[in-house]
């Protein structure tokens, strides 16, 4: 049985491990805050560019473009957007499961990763690394475009004829899921169109997708062909910028729900300690008392 | 007429405005109220608007210009203003580019580096000018 002294000492070093827990809960509630409205103020962006594809697609033919074509060849390139630090909860592990798992990500696929975790548990694996980005915090749409530019020149290259993004989407604070989203080959049907796995940035209302012009349609300049070739890739870099931006949010609200159990429990056990302290004390005063009545009884 | 400009960071633009030069994929494009309906192709450079008599500019990057219903949309991956330009950091970075010039060799990286070439001489295009003023 632990003495008083040693009780004493764990309720302090509880005391601090608590302190420290809510501290980080409460900085990563701020910063899952600040994802979510990075997510939102992408908005505009998101509605301008859907519109314009909307139109694009009524006069080109898309299936021509590179970007949208379906290839045969099994070569897959995964791009696997984990965090770089740890303490949030099973979000890494359920990610990487997802990875291994053989129905998702084929067995011989080649791997970019975003986030220092994802690229130390793949190349435990044995797995093949193609590249390693930093995207650091808050997210940067520069930063992110040269990922999706690499995978775009990767593709285009034919060295591989997908390109898969695993994420981790945002559905709310407490409830993320890992997800395998195709990002290239893009479906044509997918243009113009909200994803499906829009969770932060998502808007209350319906997709703002006007018509444009009140009569007539858009000229396009030089051509609407060249102007579809130059919008697809900034598409692309968008969606990418989504996706990383999803997994951002879910990191910090995982972390938040890690961290608010972590301090839950050290109050609980903080309480747990405190009352076997005093019963323990309560025994010493009872003994210490009880000596003293044994040795006055002695003495009569 | 109204002009917006958006990054997927933020709005960085929207107000009214009487005229708009942006940098358009084949040369210069001055934007004046009852435009015609249009889309097209940036280039990364300056973008000039006109505001109750006052002349202002933006450095922005590569993207498209959308015109409907007399409503200038500009959609890009970098928006700049004056004070948001950093010259020693446009100046580092253009010289970095200039550098890994002279080592690549496929028209598509040369391509990507010309890009953001373009981007930095923009910023400091627009940096030296409002000095000289």
């Amino acid at each position: 049985m632990a003495n008083l002294r040693d009780i004493r000492r764990r309720i302090k070093s509880v005391k601090n491990t608590a302190q420290i827990t809510k501290a980080m809960q409460l900085v990563a509630a701020s910063k899952m805050k600040k994802a979510q409205d990075q997510a939102m103020s992408g908005r505009p962006y998101a509605d301008l560019l859907n519109k314009v594809l909307v139109n694009l697609k009524e006069q080109t033919s898309e299936e021509d473009h590179p970007l949208l074509k379906e290839r045969d060849g099994e070569k897959e390139l995964v791009i696997v957007v984990t965090t770089d630090k740890g303490l949030c909860g099973p979000l890494n592990t359920n990610l990487l499961r997802l990875v291994s798992s053989q129905e998702n990500v084929s067995t011989e696929a080649v791997f970019v990763t975003v986030g220092r975790k994802g690229s130390q548990a793949l190349s435990r694996m044995k797995r093949e690394l193609l590249a390693d980005f930093a995207v650091k915090d808050p997210v940067a749409f520069l930063e992110t475009k040269q990922i999706s530019e690499f995978a775009i020149e990767k593709f285009l290259s034919g060295e591989y004829d997908r390109v898969k993004v695993a994420f981790t989407n945002f559905i709310n604070t407490i409830s993320q899921e890992a997800t395998v989203e195709t990002l290239l080959p893009i479906r044509p049907i997918d243009l113009g169109r909200d994803s499906d796995f829009v969770g932060v940035g998502k808007d209350p209302g319906p997709l703002d997708v006007n018509p444009g012009p009140e009569y007539g349609g858009y000229l396009f300049e030089p051509s609407a062909g060249s102007v579809l070739d130059s919008i697809v890739p900034q598409y692309v870099n968008y969606q990418l910028y989504q996706m990383i931006l999803e997994s951002r949010a879910s990191e910090h609200s995982a972390r938040m729900v890690a961290m608010k159990a972590a301090t839950d429990n050290a109050q609980q056990m903080i309480k747990d300690l405190t009352l076997e302290y005093n019963k323990q004390r309560q025994a010493a005063i009872t003994a210490e008392l009880l000596e003293i009545t044994t040795a006055m009884k002695a003495l009569e | 007429m109204q002009l917006d400009i958006v990054t997927p960071e933020k709005k960085a633009f929207s107000d009214e405005i009487d005229s708009v030069v942006v940098p358009g994929i084949e040369g210069e494009l001055g934007i004046l109220k009852s435009h015609a309906p249009l889309v097209t192709t940036l280039a990364p450079g300056e973008l000039r608007y006109l505001k109750d008599g006052e002349e202002h500019s933006l450095a922005i990057g590569t993207g498209v210009v959308e015109i409907s219903n007399d409503r200038v949309s500009v959609l890009t991956d970098m928006a700049l203003d004056d004070s948001e330009i950093d010259e020693s950091a446009v100046e580092k970075a253009l010289a970095r580019a200039q550098d890994s010039m002279k080592e690549i060799s496929t028209p598509e990286e040369v391509a990507a580096v010309q890009v953001s070439i373009q981007k930095s001489l923009a910023q400091l295009h627009i940096k030296r000018r409002r000095r000289r003023l």
